[in-house]
């Protein structure tokens, strides 16, 4: 039969640590208070910081003797450790959970590995909070530089929730070994000189500075690099809760992030690629197509649109820029004097116009009224991609084997991207669809060149032709 | 034109960067500034020092350089095409703000990029001269980021790995033809052939170290990679494939994927359907299967449906299981460790912890509760002491049994 239990109740110890992070201080005791076999239920451990409410737990102050045959109790490495995170959270109950685990690893010395026990569990978690809150010190510290006597001091006010203060210093001085820098907080405070670290007494958040003109930039900084687009607030809250913002100068412009967030991102989704739904079934249907488009400036000028014009069999497309001043009227394409300067050249390279499909990058005409006469603008690279819309559209229901861009503009409408035609002409260039692009100068290009000029360039423009000329008959054999 | 504030221009460079989506600022070597003139130190693991409402953090000051640029990527906000307001910072001007912030502790270091001005020999110049007068000048030991120009000079690539801790170059499109399309000016060879020559740097330099001691020390975080998802054609499988490619060649740290999302101004050649922000998730989630958890490419390819994306609703391991039951239930008592990683919901430390725990005594599925977030994820694919999935494993609708309710519709809100 085993002992009865004591009729007496059990004598209850107080045993007063010198600070609520004196581990050498709880380990000696604990080391002590096992060799006296004495249960965990019977300690009642306190520090400057942990003050135990119970007033009936008044206590023997005076520890009791261990027999002095009794061997050192055994802690394994990975309790240790554990222990010693443990110690710096603000939990009360800190110290008898530890002598508890301490006690039970006498008798099962491998218990710190059994993640599943309750007690290491709780360790375990306990040592978690207090390493989060170690990195989130790290994290959240703000620095305000104050000018003393021509040199800098960065005091940062920190709230931190467990006794981590000293623990973090060594941080901080290895970071900012160079600097004179304070930490205060309300458990106590840190000041580095640049050579010794002093520890000092708690402190207010009115002892700290109020500002730092560097802190507008930083704010601005994080306003910019947030996308709107990609709102998660929940992933921020997680790693940045609330109770951080009040120390933290760009937290206060969160909620008007967040509320712009909707609006900006809807306006940068109409600013940027526009839906223009399902691609149009026939050339009849683009054709009414870009009679109602509106998607750049160009086609809200109230001008008319000119659609292609030709065969939907036709081996060869021609891409010219964009509609002129005579076919805006007339609405065809290619009827002005760069229209027939082109005819005339198709001809001697034998290409006869009408196996041609004709039409231009950009559907409408862009222009500067000046008196009664309208200058063509060249279209910008951006109404170019917009209006390749409804050149790829032309392109899948005409299928051309070959597409000839006339200019820097059809080019790009093409190509995706703006080359120099003087370097991209007389070469084929493989377009995604297996078809082949040749370049050339715009005829109206040439109208514009006087005598040996326009006579050189001419000729260029007639040999470019004649190799499509070639390519057009070598592809229908 | 009226010249702009360091203010102002702060603004436009870090919204023209933060379509980067690293910030890492871990994985380097271990320093700090005792006995040196200058501030910074570097501890392994890297810190956030905010998060934005976008739930991404920020360790780094992020910024271009200039977002001029002579490159028109249909994607890129800062393209030539693009109306966006440009600006530039002097190499000083970047390091003074970089060391202001880090004395104030809101950062961990700089992320450099910047758009290609002049030349890309010129624009990759001005990058290393601001990591050159932080280092030599300030004798900062903070973290360094800078991008990588895969056109310029391959000696200025090289230079820049004596000052950064990582070096990326982003690939950009996962596919060669979304490339082509999207980023006619850059050139997939290049930008492979700039990777692989950072990789001999890397590597001889650390080969180096090992026997001189005194050896330069070059990017010791590595290089990293970044890939637009959402923009081209490519399926998940295809950008799984190609992710798994460019670690084995480049011995790649990171491969960062991005969803593509509006930006101001967008070329009209853009897709007009940005991707679901869990599809990049979901890429990532396949990232770690591979590096983590012991999946094969080809493996986290079969999670894929017969289209070639991962399901959004469920996350790639899940997917996985649901696809070989045969592979379960797993026994937690006996299994080794790789079966154990399998098991949907079990991480690499609930795994690790079973396993320290299973040499203690029978483990029952009380236990197994107290180490993951929901047991009735993990229930049908494990055996304990006191359970066996009888049916559960066989059951036509397990899928609807363990999936999260709703949870990615809801998400899909905000998008």
């Amino acid at each position: 039969m085993k002992h009865s239990l004591n009729p007496v109740p059990a004598q209850v110890f107080r045993i007063s640590l010198a600070a609520p992070d004196d581990f050498e201080g709880w380990r000696d005791a604990a080391r002590h208070m096992i060799r006296a076999s004495i249960a965990a239920d019977r300690i009642v451990w306190e520090s400057p910081s942990d003050q135990t409410v119970d007033l009936f737990a008044q206590g023997e102050r005076n520890l009791p003797s261990a027999p002095a045959d009794t061997l050192q109790p055994r802690a394994s490495r990975d309790f240790l450790q554990l222990a010693q995170s443990v110690m710096l959270h603000s939990d009360i109950e800190r110290f008898s959970l530890m002598y508890r685990t301490l006690c039970r690893l006498q008798s099962r010395p491998r218990l710190m590995e059994d993640k599943a026990d309750p007690d290491v569990r709780r360790m375990e978690d306990l040592a978690r909070q207090v390493r989060r809150d170690i990195h989130k010190m790290r994290a959240f510290v703000r620095f305000r530089a104050v000018d003393e006597s021509g040199s800098e001091h960065y005091v940062a006010w920190f709230e931190p929730e467990h006794h981590i203060l000293r623990a973090n210093a060594g941080f901080f001085v290895r970071r900012f070994t160079t600097m004179r820098w304070s930490i205060l907080t309300p458990r106590g405070t840190l000041h580095w000189d640049g050579d010794r670290l002093q520890e000092g007494p708690p402190a207010t958040r009115a002892d700290a500075p109020s500002g730092d003109p560097v802190e507008a930039l930083w704010r601005s900084y994080y306003a910019s690099i947030f996308n709107p687009a990609r709102l998660k607030v929940g992933a921020m809250l997680k790693e940045m809760p609330r109770k951080y913002w009040k120390n933290l100068p760009e937290a206060a412009l969160i909620p008007e992030l967040i509320a712009g967030a909707q609006a900006r991102e809807a306006q940068m989704v109409k600013a940027g690629g526009q839906d223009f739904g399902d691609r149009p079934q026939s050339l009849n249907a683009i054709g009414e197509g870009i009679l109602a488009c509106r998607r750049c400036d160009i086609g809200c000028n109230g001008t008319r649109a000119v659609m292609g014009e030709g065969p939907q069999s036709a081996a060869l497309m021609i891409v010219g820029e964009q509609p002129g001043d005579v076919e805006e009227e007339q609405g065809r394409p290619f009827v002005g004097p760069a229209g027939q300067l082109l005819r005339a050249h198709l001809e001697s390279a034998g290409i006869a116009d009408r196996r041609a499909y004709v039409t231009n990058a950009v559907k409408h005409f862009k222009f500067t009224p000046q008196g009664k006469r309208r200058l063509h603008q060249n279209p910008s690279a951006r109404e170019i991609d917009v209006c390749r819309w409804w050149l790829d559209g032309e392109r899948a229901l005409v299928r051309p084997r070959i597409v000839l861009a006339l200019g820097a503009s059809a080019a790009r409408s093409l190509l995706g991207k703006t080359v120099s035609v003087q370097k991209a002409r007389g070469v084929p260039h493989v377009l995604d669809d297996g078809s082949e692009l040749w370049i050339t100068t715009h005829p109206s290009y040439l109208l514009r060149l006087q005598d040996q000029g326009r006579a050189e360039e001419e000729t260029k423009f007639a040999s470019g032709l004649r190799k499509v000329s070639v390519r057009l008959s070598e592809m229908s054999q | 034109m009226s010249q702009l504030t360091v203010l102002e221009r702060l603004e436009i460079l870090a919204d023209a960067a933060k379509y980067d989506a690293s910030c890492a600022s871990s994985g380097t070597e271990k320093r700090n500034s005792k006995g040196g003139k200058g501030v910074g130190s570097t501890e392994g693991m890297g810190i956030c020092h905010a998060y934005a409402p976008d739930g991404r953090c920020i360790s780094l000051l992020k910024i271009l350089l200039t977002n001029h640029c002579v490159f028109d990527c249909h994607y890129c906000i800062n393209r030539k095409s693009s109306n966006v307001r440009r600006a530039r910072f002097s190499p000083q001007e970047v390091v003074d703000l970089t060391l202001s912030f880090y004395r104030r502790n809101y950062i961990e270091g700089l992320f450099l990029s910047s758009g290609i001005v002049k030349s890309s020999s010129h624009t990759m110049e001005q990058l290393i001269e601001v990591a050159r007068i932080l280092r030599e000048e300030h004798d900062f030991r903070g973290y360094i980021h800078l991008k990588t120009i895969p056109e310029a000079d391959p000696e200025l690539v090289a230079r820049a790995g004596l000052y950064a801790d990582r070096v990326s170059i982003n690939v950009e499109l996962p596919t060669v033809a979304g490339l082509t399309r999207l980023a006619p000016d850059k050139s997939a060879p290049q930008i492979e052939g700039a990777m692989g020559s950072l990789n001999e740097a890397i590597v001889e330099a650390k080969d180096a170290r090992k026997r001189f001691r005194h050896a330069p020390k070059f990017a010791p975080a590595g290089q990293s990679t970044q890939m637009i998802v959402g923009a081209d054609a490519a399926t998940d499988a295809d950008i799984v494939g190609r992710a798994s490619t460019l670690y084995d060649r480049f011995r790649l740290r990171r491969v960062y994927y991005s969803a593509f999302s509006p930006i101001p101004d967008a070329s009209a050649v853009l897709p007009l359907k940005r991707p679901p922000l869990m599809r990049e998730h979901r890429l990532y989630q396949s990232d770690w299967l591979m590096r983590f958890y012991g999946y094969a490419p080809h493996e986290v390819q079969q999670a894929a449906g017969n289209d070639g994306m991962l399901p959004l609703d469920i996350d790639p391991k899940l997917a996985w299981a649901l696809r070989f039951r045969g592979d379960f239930p797993v026994d937690v008592n006996r299994a080794p460790r790789e079966r154990l990683l399998r098991v949907p919901g079990l991480g690499v430390k609930a795994v690790n912890a079973l396993v320290a725990a299973r040499r203690q005594r029978r483990l029952r599925l009380a236990d197994v509760g107290k180490l993951t977030v929901s047991l009735t994820k993990v229930r049908p694919f494990i055996i304990t002491e006191d359970w066996r999935p009888v049916l559960l494993t066989d059951r036509a609708d397990l899928r609807r049994l363990v999936t999260p309710t709703a949870r990615g519709t809801q998400l899909e809100l905000f998008a």
